[in-house]
């Protein structure tokens, strides 16, 4: 089975909207939004609501006042500062449970936290497995985790070969949760100055876990110099460049109506990335790794 | 003053709406940026502000001391993240996965669990053109970008005006740099993205209870969800910056709105004026 990830470093550089065409494109596969803190993917799938599931992850303390002697111990300790007059601010509280190993009089115990849910979806383009972070919560690595493990498992069962994903922004813990043992990583960046500078800093994390990347440049036409910037950038490194994209209103337009852009115009935009799909199944098909 | 610059989603104008807010206050008397977007910070982009120190950031993570060590266990035992784990007589240690909790080194009976400190990052500070600069940045391949926005902040002071640039998304990063702001200005774009982005911003701005306001970015490509959702939930929109082929061509050119069209320096003032009468009239509400 063959996963790919699509990722941007920042956000907004046009990444749902490939993931969302892919997802028209690709014949047979499985979809998984890893993007769990703002999950936009549904949105140009429609779908509809096969399973939902609740999913409990980390801890964090309680302490009960009839019990504690108020001796200030667990506050001392507490190296996230979220015991405050003897309450937890479960906000900051990571959950390390540290303070209920302490309390001489056992006052604390760590509750379980329900941190979010999970999805699984039936989409016109097949299935689509997603998740809501619930609000300040932590763990969205794990929640990520849990949607690929979820995604393989239905690819399984379902008789799929490819899983096509839709990653978190940023390159830290969510990031690298979608991105550990993936076939390989699209990188969408456009050919602005910060866009190349998060481009570098993510094409790092990829070569640190070993995955291959392809480059995607959106809106190329944008900045003609940055973006042959970014082509001499890749090709010194190494790392091809899959797609240009240029710039088009139509694809604000194909997201007010729901629509993958590449169902919703035979333009430019359609072509460009549909050659770049092209490109990548070439890839994937070629890939030795399992 | 403390405001943060937050968006459900990267991309739309935080960091924009972030370094031209900063700039356009340059003469007035203390104002700080704080680039808390610790995984990809970009305010250095716009601002090319002149480094004048840095730091490392580091968690504490534990040693062993094999001398005193006598396998009993604990140490895995009470490690909730399985950065511990004695295996006969063998402690392994794995510090990719160590929050620095410090539960081990303390509860250890043998007393044989020392602590060094790891590096995850970096914050480095200067100024630029008479604005206070603060970015971290985490280091490639480390997950825990929170410790790192933590230090950002600890070397921020109080007076004056601070901006903070918030990493995006709704979770633990997005918090810890939120955490303490006056106001809270959500950059979205008008469409359906931007609006579900939005929601999910304004739903964890309240659940920390901090006001907040609406930069509207972009306008004139999609639709008006998002003004109906700001008029029904009573949030104010405070700045509308249009779709513009040179706002854009500036942004790409890593050059501040507000430099290269300076006309925007008023509009921006402006927005400052606004948020501070809404913290000023919020905290009279609430001393009632
Ligand atoms: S569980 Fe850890 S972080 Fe939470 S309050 Fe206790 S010591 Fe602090
Ligand atoms: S350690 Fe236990 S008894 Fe002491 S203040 Fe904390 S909860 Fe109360
Ligand atoms: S708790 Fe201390 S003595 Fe026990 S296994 Fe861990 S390091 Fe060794
Ligand atoms: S400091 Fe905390 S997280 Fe790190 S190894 Fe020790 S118990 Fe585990």
């Amino acid at each position: 089975m063959k996963e790919i990830v699509i990722l941007s470093g920042k956000g907004g550089t046009g990444k749902t909207t490939i993931v969302g065409s892919f997802a028209a494109l690709a014949q047979s596969k499985v979809l998984a939004d890893c993007d769990v803190d703002a999950a936009d993917l549904h949105l140009l799938l429609s779908p509809s609501e096969r399973q939902k599931s609740e999913f409990w992850s980390g801890q964090v303390a309680y302490i009960d006042r009839d019990r504690c002697t108020e001796c200030g111990l667990c506050q001392e300790l507490c190296r996230f500062d979220a015991i405050k007059d003897f309450m937890v601010d479960p906000v900051s509280c990571e959950g390390c449970g540290f303070c209920s190993h302490v309390c001489p009089v056992e006052a604390i115990t760590m509750k379980e936290n329900m941190s979010g849910y999970w999805f699984i979806s039936d989409t016109k383009y097949g299935p689509l497995v997603h998740a809501r972070l619930g609000i300040a919560q932590e763990n969205s690595g794990k929640l990520v985790a849990a949607v690929r493990q979820q995604a393989k498992q239905i690819a399984e069962s379902e008789g799929e070969d490819l899983i096509i994903s839709d990653g978190p922004p940023g390159i830290g813990c969510p990031v690298i949760s979608s991105l550990s043992g993936a076939s390989l990583a699209l990188l969408v960046t456009e050919p602005t100055l910060s866009g190349m500078h998060d481009l570098e800093r993510v094409l790092g994390v990829c070569r640190h876990f070993g995955v291959p990347v392809l480059v995607c440049i959106n809106k190329c036409d944008l900045n003609e110099g940055n973006t042959q910037q970014i082509e001499s950038q890749c090709l010194s490194q190494g790392v091809e460049i899959a797609g240009r994209v240029p710039f088009d209103n139509i694809v604000s337009q194909s997201i007010v109506q729901g629509i993958p852009v590449v169902e919703y115009s035979n333009g430019t935009v359609t072509q460009e990335i549909e050659r770049m799909w092209h490109t990548i199944s070439a890839r994937l098909r070629n890939s030795s790794k399992e | 003053m403390i405001i943060s610059v937050a968006s459900g989603k990267g991309g739309t104008g935080k960091t924009l709406v972030a370094t031209s807010l900063a700039l356009s206050l340059k003469h007035s008397h203390g104002v700080v940026l704080l680039d808390c977007d610790v995984e990809e910070p970009n305010d250095h982009v716009f601002l090319q502000p002149e480094i004048t120190g840095s730091k490392a950031v580091s968690i504490l993570v534990p040693k062993i001391g094999e001398d005193k060590c006598t396998y009993c266990g604990r140490c895995a035992e009470v490690c909730t993240y399985h950065a511990i784990a004695v295996l006969g007589n063998n402690v392994m240690t794995f510090p990719q996965l160590c929050h620095g909790c410090g539960a081990c080194s303390y509860l250890c009976p043998e007393k044989a669990i020392s602590e060094e400190s790891r590096e995850t990052g970096v914050v480095e500070w200067g100024h630029s053109d008479g604005v206070g600069f603060i970015h971290g940045k985490l280091t490639v391949g480390e997950a825990m970008a929170p410790p790192v926005i933590r230090k950002v902040k600890e070397y921020a002071s109080n007076d004056g005006t601070v901006i903070i640039d918030v990493p995006p998304g709704t979770s633990c990063p997005v918090v810890e740099a939120i955490k303490g702001s006056d106001f809270c200005l959500l950059v979205t774009e008008p469409t359906p993205f931007g609006l579900n982005d939005l929601c999910l911003a304004v739903e964890t701005v309240r659940e920390l209870n901090i006001p907040c306001g609406v930069v509207l970015n972009r306008a004139g490509v999609g639709d008006a969800g998002v003004q109906e959702y700001c008029r029904k939930q009573k949030i104010p929109i405070l700045l509308t910056i249009p779709l513009d082929t040179e706002i854009a061509r500036l942004y790409s050119r890593g050059i501040p709105l507000v430099e290269g069209l300076p006309e925007w320096g008023e509009s921006f003032r402006q927005l400052l004026k606004r948020v501070t009468e809404l913290v000023d009239e919020r905290n009279r509400d609430t001393e009632w």
